[in-house]
């Protein structure tokens, strides 16, 4: 997949898992402490590969905490997680102690996740394809030419080719998106992260971002998925992960999870969703 | 007024916009640098450059131009006055040009610099392809505006003797005994100039901007 492949770090206590059956990403006691505060209280997740995992719970949960922890955007204060069976930032000793990997490492596995964020996070003073390209060619070291023509294929991906040449401030917030949808395909990672990537767009806006998920879902990738669109992450979502107060409640099929007899931390989040009329897909 | 003596404003008006270009030129460089400082981790750079932020910001040009004038050759170093009033000029403009920077930098909303570093850009690539050009478009304006004020400041350094445009038309007032013609003139020729930096700063944020709407 990537150019750059990961130097394996051996595990002392267990024996490392087959890539190929190892799950996209392996969270084990995750902890997170801001200041005083406890963020996340000992997360185990498994994220099956080639599969649409949702991360669903009330606002401050912890939901984006946990996926910027799987980005390796904010450092877990405890516990290890890996991609692939790959340890991400920290490798962990059989005596428990947690050690530092080294930045090339840290970069070689974090090249394999891609992120969307909430905020499109799109560079202003770069065009669609620009944005598409930039790690192409200043990463990847790909020819400018051969970067454009990839670049090219994941906006029609995006359904965004005849926009390439736009600048983000020229597009609607659902174009942005999938402009950055592309811009993290570009790249061919082997999982997809999203933090509430509809949540900053109008209603109409929100299907045709939703419908370039489905399709991604539909092609094998693995994607994480914090959403407040429980509607696509029940039709949508192969596994529910359901957090709160920085705990994972729940985590199995979207029946499993929403099925009756219903949780009661879930079913008091779901009310809010009623008059939505979300409750009707599930 | 004779072509001859017009010809004098003139030159004097191309020496304040060399003066001024150079003062401008030069204070970026070291405002960029002390941008950096004051943005540095380590307080050994962040002290520093607030002290150098404070002192050329609060203390009055005119007096920054005395103190230098007099200062290089009383610690033993003998310089032509146009260069110490270059010097002058280039430290304070720098210490304003930082500020600007700053903001500039500390504007860059922190998701695009998340969304570098997910595709693989070092703290390096991300300066170079990022950080910097929105900060430097974000700046622009300032900056032109910083350029403005540092072409009218130049008229101060007449007071160390350099022969710049202020300072002609005092002369040729006195020996002519005609100030308001050349200080008319002056000014005329000052507004000239500042209309082409402003027009100059507005084409470039046009080039630089980032919609055609
Ligand atoms: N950088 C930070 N510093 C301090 N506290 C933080 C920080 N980031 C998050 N928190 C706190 O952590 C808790 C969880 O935040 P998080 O953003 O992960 O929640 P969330 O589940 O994503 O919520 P939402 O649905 O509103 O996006 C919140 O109480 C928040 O205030
Ligand atoms: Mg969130």
């Amino acid at each position: 997949m990537s150019s750059t492949a990961p130097t394996r770090t051996p595990h002392a206590n267990s024996p490392e898992p087959h890539a190929a059956t190892a799950p996209a990403v392996a969270v084990k006691g995750v902890g997170k402490t801001f200041g005083a505060t406890e963020v996340l209280k000992g997360i185990d997740l498994t994220v099956p590969a080639g599969a649409t995992t949702c991360l669903i719970g009330p606002s401050g949960s912890g939901k984006s905490t946990l996926l910027r922890c799987i980005a390796f955007l904010e450092e877990a204060t405890k516990g290890t997680i890996t991609i692939k069976g790959d340890p991400l930032g920290f490798a962990e000793a059989a005596n428990g102690q947690r050690t530092r990997l080294s930045p090339q490492n840290i970069r070689s596995v974090r090249s394999r996740i891609g992120m969307v964020f909430q905020q499109f996070n799109l560079w202003p003073h770069m065009t669609a394809l620009g944005n598409v390209c930039e790690a192409l060619v200043t990463v990847r070291k790909m020819k400018r030419k051969e970067a454009e023509e990839r670049g090219m294929a994941q906006l029609s991906r995006v359904g965004l080719e005849h926009r390439a040449t736009h600048y983000p401030s020229e597009l609607s917030g659902g174009q942005q998106q999938r402009v950055a949808i592309a811009r993290a395909l570009a790249l061919d990672p082997e999982i997809l992260l999203f933090d509430e990537p509809t949540a900053s767009l109008d209603p109409e806006l929100t299907g045709e971002v939703l419908n370039v998920m489905r399709d991604l879902a539909g092609s094998g990738m693995t994607l994480l998925v914090v959403t407040h669109e429980i509607g696509f992450a029940a039709t949508v979502g192969e596994s529910i992960a359901f957090l709160d107060h920085g705990r994972l409640l729940l985590n199995g099929t979207p029946r499993e999870v929403f099925g009756e007899p219903r949780h009661p931390r879930l079913a008091q989040f779901l009310e809010t969703y009623l008059d939505r009329g979300a409750a009707t897909l599930l | 007024m004779s072509f001859k003596l017009f010809e004098l404003m003139l030159w004097a008006a191309g020496y304040t916009v060399v003066l001024s270009a150079i003062s401008i030129v030069i204070g970026l460089t070291i405002g960029l640098c002390v941008c950096a400082a004051k943005l540095a981790r380590s307080r050994a750079l962040s002290i520093p450059a607030t002290v150098f932020i404070s002192f050329f910001r609060g203390v009055p040009l005119l007096v920054q131009l005395l103190l230098i004038y007099n200062l290089l050759p009383a610690i033993g170093i003998s310089v032509p006055s146009v260069v110490a009033a270059v010097i002058g000029l280039s430290l304070c403009t720098a210490a304003y040009q930082a500020e600007n920077l700053r903001g500039g930098f500390n504007s860059v909303p922190k998701g695009l610099l998340e969304a570098a570093d997910m595709v693989g850009l070092s703290p390096w690539q991300q300066l170079k392809r990022i950080r910097a050009p929105i900060a430097l478009r974000l700046t622009l304006p300032a900056l032109v505006n910083e350029a403005i004020l540092i072409l009218k400041a130049s008229s101060l350094i007449s007071v160390v003797g350099v022969i710049e445009l202020t300072r002609m038309a005092q002369n040729l007032s006195a020996s002519t005994y005609r100030p308001l013609l050349f200080y008319s003139v002056a000014g005329g020729l000052y507004l000239v100039i500042c209309w082409t930096v402003a027009g100059g700063g507005a084409l470039a944020e046009r080039l630089t901007r980032t919609s055609r709407a």
